[in-house]
């Protein structure tokens, strides 16, 4: 398979199907939702570091989610729309018949995603559920675009779910509550030929969860990773390994990861420590 | 709330083994044009429970879908012209959807389905 370098890639109505050798103009770089358009109201996460990492990482891999020509993608607690929106500007031009759709336990969250896509012009279809319990039944194996940034600070269990804004970041030990259960239900959810896109925090055992989706089928690889003063961030992306693949990106995937993660002791000290507090 | 988003749903109180599909009841609703995509409509086709299509668009008084459909339809402009508009271009604004076997309620407010449920349903 040929992996077009981003910048080859038009960004020209005509453009999905046969990418073109083109300089990009500021006029045609891709869109993504403007934050003095993000609706916002108090109970309700604000786009900050983590969702402007999720939307660099999709940008990234702009030409990949194009080529996929998804029918239905979906985001897992959409807080303001600032990131689902962004998907739907980066693919709405290419890929026309694409359905939105965007969960949050938050009312007031869905309320405020369902006001920032429309203050873009774009649809967004919006459901109060929690992860995507009252969607997966139907759409099983139909998501071809599942983006995530879950609620992944480590903080006491009695938060986790909790009401308005906390539960926006609350993810119990490690962080891994949530995270973990919206891994039990990718498989059920994500198309044969379906990505996911998830925020994780270097204390969440990045290197364990993909081990944990390893047994679940899926490959993964680490798209993008920023560290800010505050916390150290990075975005897996996982798809689902195939018994043969003649497709490179299996080989590099798996280098990239290890390579990743041999450059970042943090992440070994923090298992580390995880063991040592499980054996305490 | 679009029809197809009615369609994709489904009640998930612990113990309901028969939550779909939801019945529909609708306050308000709207009509909001949208490109037709042909290919999306082909592609969708075999994923949508028809009955539960017809059903829904009737609650909004749309009534020019076939009581049933095959795949051979969708080369028909006229079919798919009907099939977009029902799924793709009505929406329901104020309502609920009620579950078929325990008749709980969901409320449809300003669009958005509330689905969440109560401690004791989980």
């Amino acid at each position: 398979m040929e992996h077009l370098h981003e910048m080859e890639l038009a960004s020209t109505s005509e453009g999905r199907k046969e990418p073109q050798k083109i300089f990009m103009s500021p006029e045609s770089m891709p869109k993504i939702a403007k934050i003095q358009l993000v609706s916002s109201h108090p109970e309700v996460y604000e786009p900050c570091d983590d969702s402007f990492l999720l939307v660099d990482a999709l940008l990234a891999d702009r030409s990949n989610l194009i080529n996929q020509n998804p029918k239905f993608c979906l985001e897992i607690g959409c807080g303001s729309g600032y990131v689902i929106t962004s998907l739907a500007l980066i693919l709405s031009q290419y890929c026309p018949g694409t359905q939105f759709y965007a969960t949050d336990i938050n009312l007031h969250a869905t309320h405020t995603t369902l006001q920032t896509s429309a203050n873009h012009g774009v649809h967004v279809e919006v459901v109060a559920t929690d992860i995507a319990l009252s969607l997966q039944k139907r759409l099983q194996k139909s998501i071809d675009v599942l983006v995530i940034n879950p609620p992944y600070v480590p903080t006491p269990e009695d938060e986790v779910g909790a009401d308005g804004i906390v539960a926006s970041w609350a993810g119990g030990f490690q962080g891994r509550i949530v995270i973990d259960r919206i891994l039990n239900v990718v498989d059920e959810l994500l198309s044969v030929n379906g990505l996911i896109y998830m925020v994780a925090l270097s204390e969440n055992d990045p290197y364990d969860i993909c081990q944990v989706m390893r047994e679940k089928g899926f490959g993964s690889r680490i798209a993008l990773q920023r560290s800010t003063e505050e916390e150290r961030l990075c975005v897996i992306k996982f798809w689902r390994e195939r018994e043969t693949s003649e497709d490179g990106e299996r080989a590099d995937n798996v280098s990239s990861l290890n390579g990743w993660l041999g450059k970042v002791p943090f992440i070994n000290s923090l298992r580390k420590k995880g063991n040592e507090n499980n054996n305490s | 709330m679009r029809l197809l988003t009615h369609n994709m749903l489904s009640c998930n109180i612990k113990g309901v083994t028969n939550g779909f599909p939801l019945k529909l009841e609708a306050d308000k609703w709207v009509t909001k044009e949208v490109d037709l995509n042909a290919d999306f409509l082909r592609g969708v086709f075999p994923k949508i429970e028809w009955s539960a299509l017809v059903a829904a668009a009737r609650v909004l008084g749309f009534a020019e879908l076939p009581e049933q459909a095959d795949a051979s339809m969708l080369s028909s402009n006229d079919f798919l012209r009907r099939f977009h508009h029902a799924l793709l271009e009505l929406h329901v604004e104020e309502g609920a959807l009620v579950c078929p076997e325990t008749g709980r309620k969901f409320p449809i407010n300003k669009g958005i389905p509330n689905m969440l449920l109560h401690e004791d349903e989980v």
